[in-house]
């Protein structure tokens, strides 16, 4: 399947259905390196079902996030925290 | 925070942008108004049950429940070669949003303001434009990068901003407008810096547009002196 390298702005719509509020300004702080950086400024490779999220300094795989029809599943790899 | 879910929606009006986009106008009932710089998902349902999502940036902001998109056609893609080549007023489509509280400009603040657009990802940041336009506010710069004049979305509004007070700087990678003398391919770190406020005026500054051109752009501004965190970035995909 096709992906294409976004941005987190592009999970918004996903992610507001489980985090119930924007989730573009939260801080994502990466496990692997320790970098801190908002949510709407992480990589994304996005295709039809699935956005998987990574650090944009070391690459390192933050979270992937699932959709299917109304659902919508994280799973959490190698994120340190999810802050506001 | 009440979070809104997939609203009924209704095409109005299907403007041609260019050879290659188009300006949706949607009417969207409950719609909450939106900030200028948020975008939408729309959900399209196939007669099989089948559904594709993308997200689309809005050139419109306000209370209107009649939202606007200018979306350019991707060759392969699920959905914008419906939303580009097929939409036709009456059609009906599901909306998500507003969405998105980082790519966002409120009037009110004294920061100038420097717009960077590539491509098609000059739709969210005529919403700013416009809201500047009609609220007043600080200076406003708009960077606006395209193939060729004819490949432009809001090509004529982008040429009225003037009016308004917003400097707009054209940038052509592969072929100006007859008469043109300037340069021709992607703009470099002189080019941007010219046509840009200075890290010294402390400018919010907004890039959209596709990935290589965000990243190569926002790298340069960081380059140029700008803080990354004054320099928010909004990355389709794509060319």
């Amino acid at each position: 399947m096709h992906s294409t390298r976004v941005d987190g702005n592009a999970l918004a719509g996903m992610l507001e259905s489980i985090l119930k509020s924007d989730p573009t300004m939260l801080v994502v702080t990466c496990g692997g390196c320790g970098t801190a950086a908002t949510l709407a400024e992480v990589v994304v490779e996005l295709d039809e079902v699935c956005g998987i999220v990574l650090c944009r300094s070391c690459t390192h795989t933050l979270f992937t996030v699932m959709r299917d029809g109304d659902d919508v599943r994280i799973s959490f790899a190698g994120l340190d925290s999810l802050s506001t | 925070m009440i979070v809104a879910d997939w609203r009924p929606a209704r095409v109005l009006e299907v403007v041609p942008a260019n050879t290659h986009a188009k300006i949706l106008r949607i009417s969207v009932p409950g719609w909450p108004g939106n900030a200028a710089g948020q975008h939408v998902d729309i959900r399209l349902t196939a007669e099989d049950g089948y559904q594709a999502v993308r997200s689309y940036s809005l050139a419109s902001y306000g209370p209107d429940p009649v939202i606007e998109l200018g979306v350019d056609e991707v060759p392969d893609g699920e959905v914008s070669p419906y939303l580009v080549e097929d939409a036709q007023p009456g059609d009906e489509l599901e909306v998500k949003g507003p969405l998105g509280g980082y790519f966002v400009w409120r009037p009110g603040g004294e920061a100038r303001v420097q717009l960077i657009a590539g491509g098609s990802g000059v739709v969210p940041l005529i919403a700013m434009a416009r809201a500047r336009a009609d609220a007043g506010g600080p200076p406003f710069r708009l960077l606006y990068s395209v193939r060729t004049p004819d490949d432009a979305l809001y090509r004529d509004e982008v040429m009225r901003l003037a009016e308004h007070g917003i400097d707009v700087t054209w940038v052509y990678t592969r072929g100006g407008p007859p008469g043109w003398t300037g340069p021709i391919g992607r703009i470099g770190p002189n080019a941007l810096a010219a046509a840009t406020w200075p890290a010294s005026d402390a400018p919010d500054v907004y890039v959209c547009g596709p990935t290589g051109f965000v990243e190569a752009v926002a790298n340069e501004l960081v380059q140029l002196g700008h803080p990354a965190q004054k320099v928010r970035t909004e990355r389709f995909g794509g060319a």
